[in-house]
């Protein structure tokens, strides 16, 4: 076991020296200033970026700290409301086969829709980009969780169900004491793809609205052609997708049960 | 008047081929007095289990009703408390909890301390005190039947339903738990139906033994009393002439009724009229 696990650190660790070594050699003929930048000019933007992460002179300057700061309060808001639009909608779906028979159509035609599609609609109607990104969020991250806690509630067990009734629960304590943990394992998977869906349409959708974020960050410095705080941006927010999935991966754990 | 009065009560369900409906069992009617032990018994497919949940109110009959203290039972409720053949324990909760929700849907006005300590108690009678905070999987079939027990009986409900209880439990622990049983029994009283296809365990618990034909259209045959006196040890059973009279009985009775052939069970069904018995006693 420990061995297996140092050869695998081993190898990743070979991936990402040939990788950088291999970038560092493409682009070592280019001029300074001209053609893609190399690992070596990207640590030291990014070593400057991170120096400063949180500095404000006005709105085309900010630092990079704060740019993801915006982007995860939206994604906070949008996210969380999703979220919990998707676990109640999903219970009642989950709950009634009849209901969810008579939904899911609708459910199928809604989930491939890109949620940036709904953006010209969300700015037409609420006239506030801000906010358009949040909503965009929120549609970006609402059909995994529904459709997985759909799935989760219609599939707990009959008998703990007969023995709610039974106990004759009130709505609430049977939701609280058999539903939602019958169902945790599948909404938690669902919420897991949901936040995975939602940081790759956040970049996507402040790129469009403009103003402060990741995704207006990375879109300001191409414009700027600062590809070395391009290439940083990309490499961060994968790294922000990675913490937020082991997030939900520890809680994931945690609501596991064995029948 | 009897304290749960089975009355008259049929079953069908649709048929697997989607056409039309097959009669589980028809007409079946008995009565249980107040404090009684009384045993269903019969082969898989009579509706042994579906009339369980009939009285449970987790079913409904298509014929007939189900009277408990003169009041026909609409639905599930916490004076019926079942204890199901898989236990039926939310494995996310603990011990403790499995128990002490049912403690707090039966007595919602009590203080917490109360409640647990109430808890506390049942669970210290079925021997897992120091197991509370385990989670069901982390216990035998044995162990987690006790608290199904335990559940059960925390709410003294005015009915206990037992559904093959010892079932999925093994042989050796079987006994152990049924001793359990018959001890917590012994000290509440509850009025008791079980179901169950075990003739020893019907005569070592039961007052009475209802035996039920073999479905679809199954109905009660007869109910034998068990005239052994009380407390009975499985040890003293085994001698007892009365106790060979009856479960020679009851497994004839049974034998025959497995022996009707598919042809029968046709005849059955088109006529509507279970075919003869033949009685052994």
């Amino acid at each position: 076991m420990g061995r297996d696990r140092l050869r695998v650190v081993c190898y990743s660790v070979l991936l990402a020296v040939v990788f950088v070594a291999v970038w560092q050699a493409s682009v070592a003929g280019n001029k300074p200033g001209k053609g893609l930048p190399g690992p070596a000019a990207v640590g030291r933007a990014a070593v400057e970026m991170l120096s400063n992460p949180f500095y404000n002179n006005g709105p085309n300057d900010k630092g990079i700290g704060l740019q993801f700061l915006s982007s995860l309060g939206r994604l906070a808001i949008g996210y969380i409301a999703a979220s919990v639009t998707a676990i109640l909608l999903g219970v009642f779906l989950g709950l009634s086969p009849t209901l969810y028979r008579a939904v899911n159509p609708y459910v199928q035609i809604l989930k491939p829709i890109s949620p940036l599609a709904w953006m010209p609609l969300f700015l037409y109607t609420i006239k506030d980009s801000a906010w358009a990104a949040v909503l965009v969020i929120f549609m970006s991250s609402l059909w995994p969780t529904l459709a997985n806690t759909a799935f989760g509630v219609s599939s707990i067990k009959r008998d703990y169900l007969n023995v709610a009734a039974i106990l004759q629960l009130s709505w609430w304590r049977r939701l609280l004491t058999v539903i939602l943990p019958g169902a945790a394992p599948a909404v938690v998977a669902g919420l897991r793809i949901s936040i995975g869906s939602a940081w790759v349409a956040i970049v996507a959708a402040e790129m469009l609205i403009g103003g402060t974020g990741v995704g207006y960050f990375v879109w300001n410095e191409w414009n700027n052609l600062q590809l070395t705080s391009v290439i940083f941006a990309i490499l961060a927010i994968g790294l922000i997708g990675v913490l937020l999935d082991v997030g939900l991966g520890k809680l994931s754990r945690r609501l596991a049960y064995a029948d | 008047m009897t304290f749960l009065e089975i009355d008259h009560v049929s079953k069908n369900f649709p048929a697997p081929d989607g056409r039309g409906e097959i009669c589980v069992f028809r007409d079946v009617a008995f009565g249980l007095g107040e404090g009684e032990f009384l045993t269903m018994v019969g082969h898989s497919g009579c509706g042994k289990s579906t009339l369980l949940n009939i009285i449970a109110g987790l079913e409904r009959p298509t014929a007939g009703g189900v009277v408990l203290q003169g009041r026909e039972i609409k639905g599930p409720g916490i004076d019926r408390m079942v204890v199901f053949q898989n236990f039926a324990l939310m494995p996310w909760l603990t011990v403790f909890d499995n128990v002490r929700v049912a403690v707090r849907a039966a007595h919602p006005a009590w203080p917490a301390a109360q409640v647990t300590a109430w808890v506390r108690r049942y669970v210290e009678m079925v021997g897992l005190g120091g197991a509370e905070k385990k989670r069901p999987a982390a216990l035998s079939g044995g162990m987690r039947q006790r608290v199904g027990l335990a559940r059960a009986f925390s709410t003294e409900p005015k009915v206990l339903l037992l559904d093959e209880p010892f079932a999925q439990i093994d042989a050796l622990t079987r006994g152990v738990i049924q001793d359990e049983l018959v001890r917590m029994w012994t000290a509440s009283r509850n009025t008791v139906f079980m179901v169950t296809h075990d003739v020893d365990e019907a005569i070592l618990l039961s007052d009475r033994i209802a035996l039920m034909t073999s479905g679809p259209e199954a109905r009660l045959a007869e109910i034998v009393e068990v005239k052994i006196p009380r407390p009975r040890t499985r040890a003293e059973l085994i001698d007892d002439p009365e106790y060979l009279r009856l479960r020679n009985h009851i497994l004839h009775f049974l034998m025959e009724v497995g022996r009707r052939s598919p042809v029968q069970d046709e005849v059955a069904a088109s006529t509507g009229r279970a075919p003869a018995l033949a009685r052994t006693s």
